[in-house]
């Protein structure tokens, strides 16, 4: 008996394979939400707009000091209790919700750390000579903020990408959840999991690849 | 012409600008000289509305505002008549030389691309840095990152240029080219205000020169005048420190 089963972890690919959509689809949307709501949510404390700014650090306390799977059983099966019309709410928009809200709070924090730390005298050179905060903003603060805050954003994909495995624990059929069933009915825990770790691993490295180019590029102006 | 009359800015209920009068004329080099803590950049800035007056009168060509009542569209086009060189050069960190002095023509100006690069490569031919247009100022150095910031000034083509100590981050080397440079604008009659501690600047390059102190101008006239017969104790005491050092500075050994 040979040690491990390949050939049935090779007939476990393409079934995966058919799983990934959804694992990335959720990855993709909870990020590109969560990219908006950062932003916005940084801008007002960059800013420190009056009243948003407290209901910010309450939202990014709350959010980053709870675990990611109390906060998805929270909108799973707490929020249809709380709010009728949401009777329905189904895992895979439970997972994304959570992931965004979650994701957001931390990505936030290293948005508005980047813009911050925009060289000041950058900003008053751009006034003196007559720009808009508007244009200053887009022109000279957000590119250069944008270079300094990509590569932690990129982290926080990847572990986002990770995370959309909770999903399984609201039933939905993902990467992960798929895996389970599979092992479930194969009682080839080990082969099964070690493949899905490999799917995610390879995913994980990729993304590390275009990250490490993503940033050849965005340092560009900054080499001496 | 630039004017200032009465200008007042206070830090924490300090004066630090206690009742400035000022007026350069078209085509006037003024070299405003004094210790530091005396609230040189304070004017420069405020000139330009980086910091906010508490009283005054601003005139910048038609524009004659009280600065307390300026509104928004009086601050733009206060900085849009001046031009200001920061002593840290202060170029944007995520744009090439060209695109330094280009930057305002196109956002602030709304000139077409083309048109506007067309002029910053006139400027840096004019800067001596045609070679440098796609270089990013950190691949500069700090003699050349000074040149790009009074090109992008240039490129204003504001009634005034502002200079705040143009060579006090400079390595030694570095200084004469900027100098050089500025003595250029300067025959070409490009009205200035500079502060700065390069007492030779002042006496071959200025109309006419500026003593501040504690907020105040305290002893003005031409080079001439100022260093060899300043009138007021103040001046004199800090001629004699500066040019003590300096000269010190400048013994072979
Ligand atoms: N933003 C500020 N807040 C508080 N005090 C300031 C600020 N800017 C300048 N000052 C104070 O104002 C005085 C004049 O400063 P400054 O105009 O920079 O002098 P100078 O350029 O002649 O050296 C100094 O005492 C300085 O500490
Ligand atoms: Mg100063």
């Amino acid at each position: 008996m040979p040690l491990l089963d390949v050939d049935y972890m090779l007939g476990l690919v393409p079934i995966l394979l058919r799983y990934l959509p959804l694992t990335l689809q959720m990855a993709a949307v909870g990020m590109a939400l969560a990219l908006v709501l950062a932003c916005g949510l940084a801008v007002i404390r960059v800013l420190r707009i009056p009243g948003l700014n407290a209901a910010t650090l309450l939202f990014i306390s709350f959010f980053r000091g709870t675990p990611l799977l109390v906060q998805l059983f929270l909108f799973y099966y707490g929020l249809p209790q709380l709010l009728a019309f949401l009777t329905q709410i189904n895992g895979i928009t439970a997972t994304i919700m959570g992931l965004t809200l979650h994701f957001s709070a931390y990505m936030a924090e290293s948005i508005r750390a980047a813009i911050v730390g925009v060289d000041r005298s950058q900003t008053e050179a751009a006034l003196s000579i007559g720009m808009t905060n508007g244009q200053l903003m887009r022109r000279i603060v957000l590119p250069q903020a944008t270079r300094v805050a990509v590569p932690t954003l990129m982290n926080y994909f990847i572990d986002m990408i990770k995370a959309t495995s909770l999903a399984f624990t609201l039933g939905v059929t993902e990467l992960m959840g798929a895996t389970q069933k599979e092992a479930a009915g194969s009682f080839l825990y080990f082969e099964a999991f070690i493949t899905v770790a490999i799917f995610y691993w390879l995913i994980v490295e990729l993304l590390a690849w275009v990250q490490r180019r993503l940033e050849t590029r965005l340092n560009e102006a900054y080499r001496r | 012409m630039i004017k200032v009359e009465g200008l007042i800015k206070r830090f924490g209920g300090q004066a630090v600008l206690d009742g400035i009068d000022l007026a350069i004329e078209q085509g006037e080099i003024v070299v405003i000289i004094g210790p530091s803590g005396t609230g040189k950049s304070t004017l420069l800035r405020c000139l330009n509305f980086l910091e906010r007056p508490d009283a005054g009168r601003l005139t910048i060509g038609d524009l004659n505002v009280d600065v307390t009542r300026a509104t928004r569209a009086d601050i733009l086009t206060a900085r849009r008549r001046t031009a200001f060189v920061f002593q840290n050069y202060a170029l944007f960190a995520n744009k090439t030389a060209l695109q330094n002095i280009a930057e305002g023509l196109i956002v602030v100006n709304r000139w077409p691309k083309e048109r506007a690069h067309a002029r910053a490569r006139e400027i840096l031919e004019r800067i001596g840095l045609a070679d440098k247009a796609d270089a990013y100022p950190a691949s500069l150095s700090g003699g050349q990152q000074q040149r790009v910031g009074i090109g992008r000034a240039m490129a204003a083509q504001a009634e005034v240029i502002l200079f705040d100590e143009p060579t006090s981050s400079l390595d030694p080397e570095w200084v004469e080219e900027v100098l050089g440079l500025m003595k250029r604008l300067a025959a070409e009659r490009q009205t200035m205000l500079v502060v700065t501690h390069e007492m030779s600047f002042a006496r071959d390059v200025a109309d006419r020169v500026i003593f501040m102190e504690g907020g105040r101008i305290v002893e003005q006239g031409p080079p001439d005048q100022l260093f060899r017969a300043p009138q007021d104790p103040r001046t004199r005491d800090f001629l004699r420190q500066v040019l003590a050092t300096q000269v010190a500075l400048d013994v072979p050994d």
